[in-house]
This record gives structure tokens, C-alpha cells and sequence, in this order.
């Protein structure tokens, strides 16, 4: 496939690895901000490629992680009401609520729907005008503008039985969280490649400035991860600190305007929960009062709900970087992906999962040496 | 967080004022949203995110990650050929 | 960290079984292998059953006769490359093939729903007789019985089939050695991104077809090549991985894919980029592994690729004897990681 194979060209990256052990006079630690890159540097093992040189921490990049313990309850809450309909994007399935997740709603009689696209949720209320349509609208700046021409086509069309469930998060807040912490060990960041496509990276280099990090826009290919990661270690060997950007292809500095504008036409900036953070300030995303009508929060008269995440978790830590899913003492044990205690565990894309997925033989290799 | 994959437009259709076209990926094809890609035309790469497309895929810039490494020493290779021009007639 | 102990504490996560059937139990994966481990075994319990191969052998006078049976519950009924009915007798031929038998009879029973239109049972009917004709089998016995709407699915499918299986074969998912090499029928992933491109909220459109077929000659042709053939396995739900975690499990041996060399068709890829989803989990109905020790390697590989049904036929990885139970696979950077079995059905994503 064109501008995806020409990225995993197996010789290509280890030669950038290569490249990266020769000009390294130190080990840095850096940390890739989205969940698809962590995704990628698992399953191509680029952390075992760079282990000598650079230490990869992983970041709370993962919407699905991130959604609240009450947004996946009132989800699972309104798909078991009678003549709704839930529909979901396939990741948010099996991530545990207080009680059940959506999956086990389902199995209780529920009518939860999967759906790759937005599109899928408004042609399912167009198919079903008797029921209630409610779609679980998560993400990241990047599934922001989707997600809103789903409201904006709504509104258009007229739909009277359709909501939506908003839980987004903001990736700029949520750096400047972790790096205002005085346990922070993060030295440079592989900025979040498809969120800048929309958002550019002007917001980036403000951080930048004011923390003296550096920061490279990175892909999600191989090859595009370790360019990003020469660049970020070129950059720190050099005392540097500025925005550069690797996924060129893709990302200008501006970012898409139009998606832009319809974002801002849609929802405004609102303070939101972090599931295993806690609440950042301006770091979400909320309907404006003209899109009330659409807003599954405002039409459903939804009890207020208390939670709590298991003692045992770390993900709090996990997400900030500041452990590893193998410090834990319940990963692969008391936590798996079957039996989840916290939200990195849940999603193909959290820190432990990965780990969990691609990694578990190092551990029993460890384990089969003592 | 943002799984995104580039396809190649194959045709654009405005229905009821929404931008859509056929955006194919290896050997399938989608209907995909253009409403945030105006800039898009046949025979353009975009990358697509549920459903919709996020933006248009730069071939000059594609080719520049390349040179990037060219210039660093990491790379040597020949660049990828430039894709041929669609042609007059319509895709099937 | 409070001094409460994981018992104490008011866990907002569920439970670590479940108590009710819930639909990745039936997805191939770990959570039907825990169905199987934690209900029908202690149940059931004999020797044979617990050999979990996917088809049973036993003794009846002088013969060996092996037995299998499958349940078919697709949707949709009919698809590109096949229908309900041409795929409950091929799934059913290939447990028995795979075994080394030769496939002989099969039983048909339905369970069908009200409302079913009389054409659509005739034409998976013809397409059942179609499919065993070609498969060398006769479909000699059945059943059928008839829900309230609503209560079925259209139509479910059981077959049972019988096979002879020579005296001195033995293949079994436990005899993986270390040092085995692994061979591929053919590339991965094709039935399941046939079906998942008509379902609902995922269409996308493809020229793929479904790869459902019979594979008792490519079977024999493996047979004929070698005599020290350890097991064959065809891919089904859960796909390539789950076969794999499964003889390593059996066997209890590790398991070396090389990335590289498993084929993947164009759609298959395209499908799976976009959806986020791995083709290695993706069901497969006409494909298979054999695993031969490797002095036999060469002659089996080249016995498939003459067969129709082999002919992209790869060494696709090997059988070592560390990290027992435990599959890995070599990526494109040479680097290395776990092929997990998954739990339930794999979900399209977004991130």
C-alpha cells in the first residue's frame, strides 16, 4: 500500500537505529504522546531496537484509556434502556464499567452496534425513526471534526431521535499536566502525527518554548517513528529545544482549517475527567448550547454516579510515564486483558495491553532465568 | 489514538450538499466523507479516519522524509517512482 | 496504597468469569477455550475429548473411525465464495481430513427459524449436496427442527462426520517437537473480511471471496509426501493465531512465525489496515497448517504447491523449545513479539 509499505521498510529503520546508537552520548528519555505510536513501537519491537540508547515512556494517547468510569456507565446505562440504540466504535466495547461494559450489556439484551465511521450512526437513526439513536462520541482532536459532522448532519437532516454521548479529550492540556510535575523524567516528545493533521503544531511550540522541550510530529509507521526519534535525539545531543516535523506528508503547521472551523462551529473547550489522571482543566471537549438537542447528557435524565478505581492500579502512573506496566505488581497476574483493574489494560492501545500483548515473553524469559 | 491509513480518491460526488467519494485502499474501496478535504481531486491520496478524510497526502513532502534521511546518511536508495497521472478516462 | 487486599476492595472492574454466555465465548479464542476447560471437559471427561484435536479417533472393531462435529450459525446466509450450507460441509470434511481421515459420511441437522423463505432452504440444501459431491462424501442422516421467529437466526446448521483413518497414523495437536518446521496452505484472512464486508456498519467493497473449500486432497497429498507428518490444523475462527497458541499449548513448545512469510492478500490488507485489525486473528475456511519434522519439509511443501489448494503453500515458522506454550513472531526489523491468543472476537478500531 502506498505511503504505508515504503514506512516499514525493515532494513531502512534499522539503519536509522543504528544511526541513533552512533550519536547518542547518553540514554534520553522520550515519550510518544498517541497510542497508535505505542501500538507500532510494540508490535515492531522499536523499543527493543533503541533499548541501549533511548527509553521509550508511554503516553495517555489512548482516548479509549482516558474515557471516564461514568461516561462507560452512562453508556452502558442507556444502551440497557428500552428503545435505545447504542452505537460505539469498536474499541469502547470491552472497556469495563463500574458493573458491565457495553459488551456484556449486549449480552444482557442490549442494542449495541459497532461502527467504523460516524456516518453509520445517523444512517442507523434514518433506519430506526422509533428509536433512540445514542452514539459514544470519544477521541482526541483528531476524531473531533468527524465526530462533529456527525452532530452537523444531525442538525441538517433534522433527526429528532438521534444524540450523542461526547467524551473528548485535549492532548496540549494533558502534556503540560505531566510536564508540570515534579516527578516528570520526560526529556523530549513525539508529538501526536493524525491529531496535528488536524490541529498543526502551533499549540506544540508554545509548550516547547515554555518548558524547553523539544518536540517532533511523528508518524505512525516504523520508519517514521525512529526518523522522529533521530530528529527528537539530534535535537537533545545539540541542546536544542524546538517543533520539528517529521510526518511532512501529512501535517502542516496550521493544520486542516476547515476541520477546524467545524469543530469550533460544534463543541467548545470544557474541563474534563481523565480516567486514572483525574480532571485537567480545559482539556475536553463539550456540545455548545446550540447543539443542546443533540447532547445524550441534557436528553436523558441520567442519575449523577460516584466510582472508584481499584488500590492496586498504577495507571495513574503508567500514564504519566513515570512506571512501567511490568512495575506493577498485578500486571499479567491479578490484571490481564480479560480481567482488567485499570484503563491502560483495557485498550489494544493502553501502555499495558501492549505490554501484556507483545512483551509478556521478556518477562518470562526474566522469570525462566532466576 | 488515531488510526488513520492513506487511500487513493477514485471519485467525488456532492449528494444533499455532503462531499463524499470512493477512496481506495490496496484492493478495497470505501465510501469516504470529503467534506473536510475540499481541496481533494481524483487521483489524490488522503488519509482517512473513520470515515472521513483528515487531510490530502503531500507527494513533494512524501518524498522529502526521504531526503531528510538521504541528508543525515541514513539512506541511499532510490526514491519510489511518482505515481502516473490517472488516466482521461474514468476508473472503473 | 490503602492496606486493602484484593478481596477487600470495591473493584469497579468486573469480574475475573464470567456467569453469563457472552458471544466472544463462541469466537475461537481464549474465552471458548475457557468454555470448554471449565464446563464440557469436567462434564465430559475421557481421554479422547481431552486430546482437543478437532476431531475425535477411536477404535470400533478393526477400524479406526474418526468423528467431528460443527455448528454453523453465519451471517449472512449467503455470501461471495459460499453460503451457509457449502460451509458447514467443507468445515466439517477438513476437521476430518486434517486428522488423517478419510471423510465418508456426514449428518445434517437444523434448527430453523419460522419465516424462512422454502427457497432459501432449498438452495442451502443443493448448495450442502453440491459441496458433498465434490467433497467425496454423502450426507446420510439429519434432522430438522423449526423455532419461533425471532428466536433463531434464519438458520443454524449441525454437522457430524465420519471418517476411516489408517491404522498407523497418528496426528495429534501435542506432538509438535522443537526443531519442526510449520507450513501455510495458502494466504490468511480471507473469509472473515469477506463476510465483514457485508455486514452493517463496516461495508466496504471488495472482489474478495469467502475461501471456504474442501481440503480432504490437499490432506492426502501432505500424507503421501510424508509419513512422519506430526498434525495438521485447518484455520478457522480465531485464525492463524489461535491454531498456533493452541498446539504450542498442546504440545507445550514454542512457536517461531516469521512475519515476512505469511501471505496476505491485497484486500485482506486494505480491510484490516482500515479497520485496525490484525489478519493473523481473521477466520479462515479453506486453509490449513501442517507441521513436519524437517528433513520432510521441502518434499510436503512442494506436494502442496502442486495441489489446487496449496499452491501459495509457505514455511511459515518453526517449533523451538523455549518459551513453551508461548507463540512469537520475528517482525519486519528483525525485532520480535508475542502473537497473543486472543480473548474474544477482535474488534475494528479506531485508535
Amino acid at each position: 500500500m502506498k505511503y504505508l509499505d515504503e514506512y516499514r521498510d525493515g532494513a531502512l529503520a534499522r539503519r536509522i537505529a543504528a544511526e541513533i546508537a552512533s550519536i547518542s552520548t547518553r540514554p534520553w528519555v522520550l515519550m510518544e504522546i498517541c497510542g497508535g505510536q505505542t501500538h507500532t513501537i510494540m508490535r515492531y519491537g522499536i523499543d527493543e531496537l533503541l533499548a541501549r540508547n533511548v527509553e521509550l515512556v508511554h503516553g495517555p494517547g489512548c482516548p479509549v484509556c482516558v474515557t471516564p468510569l461514568e461516561t462507560i456507565d452512562k453508556a452502558v446505562a442507556l444502551a440497557l434502556r428500552p428503545g435505545v440504540i447504542l452505537v460505539s466504535y469498536g474499541d469502547m466495547l470491552r472497556v469495563p464499567g463500574s458493573q458491565l461494559d457495553l459488551f456484556r450489556a449486549k449480552a444482557q439484551g442490549a442494542d449495541v452496534r459497532i461502527a467504523y465511521s460516524p456516518t453509520e450512526a445517523i444512517k442507523i437513526a434514518h433506519a430506526n425513526p422509533d428509536r433512540q439513536v445514542v452514539f459514544l462520541a470519544i477521541g482526541f482532536e483528531t476524531t473531533a471534526p468527524a465526530n462533529a459532522m456527525a452532530a452537523w448532519d444531525a442538525k441538517r437532516q433534522g433527526l429528532t431521535n438521534f444524540s450523542m454521548l461526547v467524551s473528548h479529550v485535549l492532548v496540549p492540556p494533558a502534556i503540560r499536566s505531566l510536564l508540570s510535575s515534579p516527578h516528570n523524567r520526560i526529556q523530549g516528545f513525539i508529538a501526536p502525527g493524525h491529531v496535528c493533521t488536524i490541529v498543526g503544531y502551533e499549540e506544540y511550540e508554545e509548550i516547547s518554548r515554555e518548558f524547553r522541550m523539544p518536540m517532533v510530529v511523528g508518524g505512525f509507521e516504523p520508519v517514521d517513528l525512529l526518523e522522529a526519534i533521530l530528529m527528537l535525539v539530534r535535537q537533545l545531543e545539540a541542546s536544542k529545544a524546538c517543533v520539528e516535523n517529521q510526518y511532512v506528508r501529512a501535517v502542516s503547521r496550521a493544520g486542516n482549517r476547515v476541520a477546524q472551523r467545524v469543530v469550533n462551529e460544534v463543541f467548545e473547550v470544557a474541563d474534563q475527567k481523565w480516567r486514572g489522571i483525574g480532571g485537567i482543566p480545559a482539556s475536553g471537549l463539550r456540545f455548545r448550547s446550540e447543539y443542546a438537542a443533540f447532547d445524550a447528557n441534557l436528553i436523558f435524565d441520567l442519575a449523577p454516579i460516584a466510582t472508584e478505581e481499584p488500590a492496586e492500579c498504577i495507571s495513574a502512573q503508567v500514564l504519566q510515564g513515570l512506571r512501567k506496566p511490568t512495575d506493577c505488581s498485578a500486571f499479567t497476574t491479578r490484571c490481564t486483558p480479560e480481567t482488567p483493574l485499570g484503563a491502560p489494560m483495557v485498550s489494544a492501545e493502553g501502555a499495558c495491553a501492549a505490554y501484556y500483548h507483545y512483551r509478556r515473553h521478556n518477562l518470562v524469559a526474566l522469570e525462566e532465568s532466576k | 489514538m488515531c488510526l488513520a491509513i492513506p487511500g487513493k480518491v477514485l471519485e467525488i460526488n456532492e449528494l444533499q450538499g455532503l462531499r463524499a467519494g470512493k477512496v481506495q485502499f490496496a484492493a478495497i474501496t470505501r465510501a469516504v466523507r470529503l467534506d473536510l478535504v475540499p481541496e481533494a481531486v481524483v487521483g489524490d491520496y488522503v488519509l482517512v479516519h473513520v470515515g472521513f478524510a483528515i487531510s490530502c497526502i503531500d507527494e513533494q513532502e512524501a518524498r522529502r522524509t526521504y531526503e531528510i534521511l538521504r541528508e543525515m546518511g541514513v539512506w541511499e536508495g532510490e526514491l519510489p517512482p511518482a505515481e502516473e497521472p490517472p488516466p482521461e478516462h474514468s476508473a472503473p | 496504597m490503602s492496606g486493602k487486599s484484593i478481596i477487600d476492595m470495591v473493584c469497579p472492574v468486573p469480574f475475573t468469569t464470567s456467569n453469563t454466555v457472552l458471544l466472544g465465548h463462541g469466537s475461537g479464542g481464549k474465552l471458548s477455550n475457557d468454555l470448554v476447560r471449565d464446563v464440557f471437559l469436567p462434564a465430559f471427561g475421557n481421554p479422547e475429548l481431552a486430546q482437543l484435536n478437532d476431531q475425535a479417533v477411536v477404535r470400533v472393531g478393526q477400524s479406526r473411525i474418526a468423528i467431528t462435529t460443527d455448528s454453523f450459525v453465519i451471517r449472512p446466509l449467503f455470501f461471495r465464495g459460499g453460503d451457509i450450507g457449502s460451509l458447514a460441509v467443507h468445515g466439517t470434511v477438513n476437521d476430518l481430513a486434517v486428522g488423517g481421515a478419510l471423510p465418508l459420511f456426514l449428518t445434517a441437522a437444523f434448527i430453523i427459524e419460522e419465516g424462512l423463505p422454502m427457497d432459501v432452504l432449498r438452495r442451502v440444501a443443493q448448495s450442502m449436496q453440491q459441496a458433498a459431491k465434490a467433497a467425496g462424501v454423502r450426507i446420510v442422516a439429519g434432522d430438522t427442527k423449526v423455532v419461533e421467529r425471532g428466536k433463531g437466526d434464519g438458520i443454524f446448521i449441525n454437522t457430524t462426520g465420519i471418517g476411516l483413518v489408517p491404522e498407523d497414523l497418528n496426528l495429534s495437536a501435542d506432538r509438535a517437537q522443537p526443531g519442526d518446521v510449520i507450513l501455510l496452505s495458502g494466504s490468511i484472512g480471507e473469509h472473515g473480511i469477506a463476510i465483514l464486508a457485508e455486514r452493517e456498519g463496516l461495508e466496504f467493497e471488495s472482489a474478495l471471496q469467502s475461501d471456504s473449500a474442501p481440503l480432504h486432497e490437499l490432506c492426502a497429498a501432505i500424507l503421501s509426501a510424508s509419513t512422519s507428518v506430526r498434525c495438521m490444523r485447518d484455520l478457522t475462527r480465531g485464525g492463524l493465531s489461535s491454531a498456533m497458541n493452541e498446539i504450542a499449548a498442546q504440545s507445550n513448545v514454542g512457536i517461531e512465525l516469521n512475519e515476512t512469510a505469511i501471505p496476505v492478500r491485497d484486500e485482506v490488507r486494505g480491510a484490516c489496515e482500515m479497520l485496525g485489525l490484525d489478519p493473523l486473528y481473521v477466520a479462515n475456511e479453506g486453509k490449513l497448517i501442517a507441521i513436519v519434522p524437517p528433513d520432510v519439509a521441502h518434499s510436503v511443501l512442494r506436494a502442496m504447491r502442486a495441489n489446487p489448494r496449496g499452491e501459495n503453500a509457505q514455511i511459515v515458522g518453526r517449533v523451538t523449545g523455549s518459551l513453551p506454550g508461548l507463540v512469537t513472531m520475528k517482525t519486519p526489523l528483525g525485532t520480535s513479539r508475542i502473537v497473543d491468543m486472543l480473548a474474544g472476537d477482535q474488534l475494528p478500531r479506531i485508535c
